[in-house]
């Protein structure tokens, strides 16, 4: 699972109300290398949400990112390489997401997030 | 890519070795999902530099069609993890990087406007009564740009006044007519049934005119 796809899922268990961004437990991550896209990064950028992907990436164990980001640093090559693999090349391969409400766990298991709910979730 | 080239490869891809009846789980065979996404790339735009959603995905051929055609990030969604299964050894054999998730699309959260474009086929409430129509509500919602559906063409009256008024869709036009084969998996499946009339519609969600 990319980090771009974590920054479009929230946990949406009955009562919670801000089930975004959900926290990522690490057990696994593989990088997968894809070529650049500079048009897609800056549509994108404009979409995600910074402090979500940054946290993301520092629990992926990269922190290349800057704290702060605004749409002039997209002149810059150096830093479309680090969004574009924060982004797009980092999976998270087994783990777990967490509901940032209720702590419950969703796992993922070979790149694959189970985003299912219980009956009593739903 | 050409037409005929992605056909093949979508021909190539292995489908349900057990269908589950009640996900009513028949594949979009590769004539119609090549002409589904071809379309959707060649008259529309809706595809490639894209982030591609596909509902119900199964063994993946529509997002892998998707992902073919050049779409920059592809979502694929199902609840059963047997499909999910061979959908990603579908994707991994022609290197091609899909993202996976096992949910019930009818209550996956969602944060902000990222997806352009969802594709999909989704399970004709044979089993569970108004079950595309269910899928057609989120995927609207979640869609920024375009919704490519299929319906049987027996609803498509009730399709397009649903997806205008009570779904708030901008536009709602059927592409074209197919003949789709429901394999004769099904016991309860009458002769009759085997071979239904089916739309393919692209739909326009109301966010998109406000933000253009
Ligand atoms: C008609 S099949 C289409 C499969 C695939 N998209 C294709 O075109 O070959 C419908 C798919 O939707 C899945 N499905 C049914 N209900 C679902 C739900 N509520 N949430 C997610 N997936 C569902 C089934 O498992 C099945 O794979």
């Amino acid at each position: 699972m990319r980090l771009l796809t974590h920054n479009m899922l929230s946990s949406n268990i009955k009562g919670v109300v801000n089930g975004f961004p959900l926290r990522i437990e690490v057990e696994k991550v593989v990088e997968k290398t894809v070529e650049m896209n500079g048009e897609f990064l800056k549509k994108m950028f404009e979409k995600v949400d910074w402090k979500a992907l940054i946290d993301a990436s520092r629990a992926m164990g990269y922190t290349e990112l800057p704290e702060e980001a605004d749409s002039s640093m997209l002149d810059s090559d150096e830093f479309l390489n680090r969004f574009h693999h924060a982004l797009l090349e980092i999976h998270l391969e087994e783990g777990a997401l967490v509901c940032p409400e209720t702590g419950r766990r969703f796992p993922v298991n070979k790149g694959i997030p189970n985003m299912l709910l219980h009956e009593d979730e739903v | 890519m050409k037409l005929k080239q992605l056909e093949g490869l979508l021909g190539g891809l292995q489908q349900f070795p057990q269908p589950k009846e009640e996900l009513e789980q028949y594949p979009t065979g590769p004539h119609i999902a090549s002409r589904m996404l071809f379309t959707a790339e060649n008259s529309f735009e809706d595809v490639s530099n894209k982030v591609v959603a596909d509902f119900g995905c199964g063994c993946g051929t529509l997002g892998v069609a998707a992902a073919l055609l050049g779409a920059e990030h592809v979502l694929s969604i199902d609840i059963d993890p047997e499909s999910l299964e061979i959908a990603s050894v579908n994707a991994e054999e022609l290197e091609l990087d899909i993202d996976f998730i096992r949910s019930n699309v009818l209550e996956l959260g969602w944060r902000g406007p990222i997806v352009d474009t969802v594709i999909m086929n989704p399970p004709f409430g044979t089993r569970k009564k108004g079950a595309d129509m269910d899928f057609l509500s989120v995927a609207l919602k979640v869609a920024s740009q375009a919704v490519y559906s299929l319906h049987k063409t027996s609803t498509r009256d009730h399709v397009k006044r649903t997806a205008l008024r009570s779904f708030n869709a901008s536009s709602a036009e059927v592409i074209c007519e197919l003949r789709f084969d429901v394999p004769k998996m099904y016991k309860f499946h009458k002769k009759k049934e085997v071979d239904i009339a089916v739309d393919l519609w692209r739909f326009v969600p109301a966010s998109h005119q406000r933000s253009t």
